[in-house]
């Protein structure tokens, strides 16, 4: 065991984890995060908490998983290279494990293009997989990554990002490889509607033994209409949502839509239990997150392992 | 302004548009008086400085005429040229001077009523439009209104 | 080529309006070529901006000339035998060349009249792209040719991110992907394997991160 983190003990153990996520509000609203994390309490084995998600400003993924840390619940830190230089970044790896946050997810994060602040100037000091590599060495080495020592070492679970339906295709497993070898610990995928290009990822992941060097969660995300399902397909860079999905969630009447969405969604983690190297599920219900338990639970995934 | 006789500049391409002109002139076509000609190899070798110093050198208006789409002598001049005048008409707009007050025609060389046409239209559409707004810094004289005959 | 756009003739117009004589200065070089600032354009302007004065009753002295380049003070000089009288100075170089002139002539304002873009090449003719930001330590030899810190919107050394689509970068479908450049060059030159290297995280004092650069060649320099 590398750390003392919820996650790792449950993936370590065999069982499979389940993770979900919580947006931080766009304001100075403390209330807002402990309600969303009251959802998820005794539900999930860990809560993300996006930082400033498609380049939207909400109270920062620190604060907000100080706040979850302190209900009882265990963040999933997650930080991208575009808003903080190596300092900053380092600062709040170390702020974060202070306040005992010991989960985190290193990402690149959406371009400020898509934000509020398209103005703002792109920091990207370092890259998401120099992100983890950084990480590494604060936990492993007990150095910076300018080289000095540091007192005291985050013992941070190390996660990164996959998205097998971006392009290239071919490069999709590759760079899994790369996140792998430059410390991953655990991988969370993009939400999956095709399951068929996602076993095809999958085939590629397994022939490089990378299941078994991380852990890996598959991404899943309850549609609640025909016009999430057509938004997420055509405005959404990187998702792949079927047009056979599009149309099911269209065949039923408005008022059934949500429940046909959380249907398929635990259609496709019963289909997904069943692919070789899925260590578990992180379901992502944007402004949903009173479903996440119904989810959780109609797929046989209460209660949570006591660990 | 009574009695304003606008100063058209008319930059005519040799293979067609001011054979075109010639035309006009032999078939005694009238066409105002206000329209002076400069004859180009093309109507793609007028460049947005000509078109410019025209305007400050008191044109009123501005006129590129070249060949037929397609029939250009040099291929694609008159495409060139076109693109180069929605880019000036853009410019004189960021002056003051204004857009309308430039235009690309195209015409056949066998065109020589359409030359007529297109020179008393556009003429009219300057008057209408009144002196160039810098017209009094110049202190340019009006031209005599008179005909074009033999 | 450095490349650059005239600055709105609005803001030029502000910049001249209280002056009765000004000097206005072209470049025969990288603005000449993505027609910003060159001798025609110098043209272009000053008789764009002559006509906008007129119009609010005033009359601007334009005195145009066009030097070979504006960043090397050899040439600046040529200016002195033009600058008597003159109450301003505008260039139509980049911000080097702007600020070589300002050097030169003290006592006089001086103003860009173009904004200066980015380090690029042509694509093809009226289109200029952005190749190069002087990070300082070229990482071309290992990335196929093919640049990822002008060329990624997230300037990523390890990329693509998951926001490659169909070769498009995230921002925009006339933002090619410049991962899947780099991938397809590897696999044009069978080098698919480098892709598997971690580029380590850049040392940006080679870049600005270091505070304004200089180059001196000692065997150069008198």
């Amino acid at each position: 065991m590398k750390t003392e983190s919820r996650l790792e003990k449950v993936l370590a153990s065999g069982n499979l984890a389940v993770t979900s996520e919580c947006g931080p509000p766009r304001g100075c609203q403390p209330d807002k995060v402990r309600e969303k994390g009251k959802y998820l309490e005794g539900i999930v084995d860990a809560v993300n908490v996006t930082d400033n998600q498609t380049a939207m400003v909400r109270m920062s993924s620190l604060a907000a998983s100080a706040i979850l840390k302190q209900e009882g619940l265990n963040p999933l830190f997650q930080m991208v290279t575009r808003d903080r230089n190596r300092l900053a970044m380092q600062a709040d790896i170390i702020g974060a494990y202070s306040l005992g946050i010991d989960t985190m997810l290193c990402l690149s994060g959406d371009h400020t293009q898509f934000g509020d602040h398209p103005m703002a100037a792109n920091v990207h000091d370092i890259d998401s997989i120099q992100l983890i590599q950084m990480v590494k060495t604060m936990r492993d080495e007990g150095k910076f990554q300018g080289g000095a020592e540091l007192k005291g070492a985050p013992k941070m679970f190390i996660g990164a990002a996959a998205n097998p339906f971006a392009d290239p295709f071919e490069l999709r497993v590759l760079r899994l490889a790369k996140k792998v070898a430059a410390g991953a610990d655990f991988i969370q995928t993009q939400c999956i509607f095709n399951v068929d290009k996602f076993e095809k990822w999958m085939e590629g992941v397994r022939a490089r033994g990378l299941h078994k060097q991380c852990y890996i969660l598959a991404g899943i995300t309850p549609m609640k209409s025909v016009g999430a399902a057509r938004y997420m397909k055509n405005k959404v860079p990187g998702m792949d949502v079927p047009q056979e999905l599009v149309d099911r969630m269209g065949s039923v009447p408005k008022e059934k839509q949500p429940e046909e969405g959380i249907s398929i969604c635990v259609e496709t983690i019963e289909r997904l239990k069943k692919v070789e190297g899925v260590a578990g599920f992180h379901i992502m219900a944007i402004d949903w997150e009173e479903k996440v338990e119904e989810i959780v639970e109609r797929a046989g995934l209460l209660p949570r392992p006591q660990m | 302004m009574e009695n304003f006789e606008p100063t058209i500049v008319a930059f005519c391409c040799h293979y067609c548009a001011y054979t075109a002109a010639d035309m006009a002139g032999s078939q005694r076509l009238t066409y105002p008086a206000n329209v002076k000609i400069i004859r180009v190899p093309c109507s793609g070798k007028v460049d947005a400085l000509h078109i410019v110093k025209a305007f400050e050198k008191g044109a009123d208006g501005v006129y590129v005429a070249g060949c037929l789409d397609g029939d250009c002598h040099f291929k694609n001049g008159n495409n060139r040229a076109s693109r180069r005048v929605e880019y000036v008409q853009k410019y004189l707009d960021e002056i003051g001077i204004g857009g309308e007050r430039l235009e690309m025609v195209n015409m056949s060389a066998g065109m020589g009523y359409r030359f007529a046409q297109i020179a008393t239209e556009i003429t009219e559409k300057i008057r209408k439009l009144g002196p160039s707004p810098i017209h009094s810094m110049i202190g340019a004289s009006c031209p005599a209104n008179s005909d074009l005959t033999a | 080529m450095i490349t650059a756009e005239r600055k709105p003739l609005e803001e030029l117009i502000e910049y001249v309006r209280p002056f009765k004589r000004i000097l206005l200065v072209g470049c025969n070089e990288c603005v000449t070529v993505c027609s910003a600032g060159g001798r025609k354009e110098v043209g272009l302007l000053a008789s764009g901006l002559k006509m906008a004065l007129m119009q609010s009753g005033r009359n601007i002295e334009i005195r145009e000339h066009t030097l070979e380049r504006q960043c090397d003070p050899e040439y600046i000089d040529e200016l002195v035998s033009m600058i008597d009288g003159v109450d301003a100075v505008m260039s139509m170089a980049c911000g080097c060349g702007v600020q070589e002139i300002s050097r030169r002539f003290k006592d006089r304002p001086v103003f860009p009249a173009v904004n200066t873009k980015f380090m690029g090449a042509s694509e093809r003719q009226g289109v200029w792209a952005e190749r190069c930001q002087g990070c300082g330590n070229c990482l071309l030899g290992v990335t196929g040719g093919i640049c990822p810190i002008a060329r990624c919107s997230k300037r990523l050394m390890n990329g693509p991110c998951g926001g490659s689509v169909a070769g498009k970068c995230e921002i925009s479908q006339d933002v090619d992907c410049v991962w899947q450049l780099i991938w397809d060059r590897f696999k044009e030159l069978g080098l698919e394997e480098n892709y598997l290297n971690i580029i380590p995280a850049k040392d940006w004092r080679s870049a600005t991160g270091g505070g304004p650069r200089k180059i001196i060649r000692e065997d150069l320099a008198a």
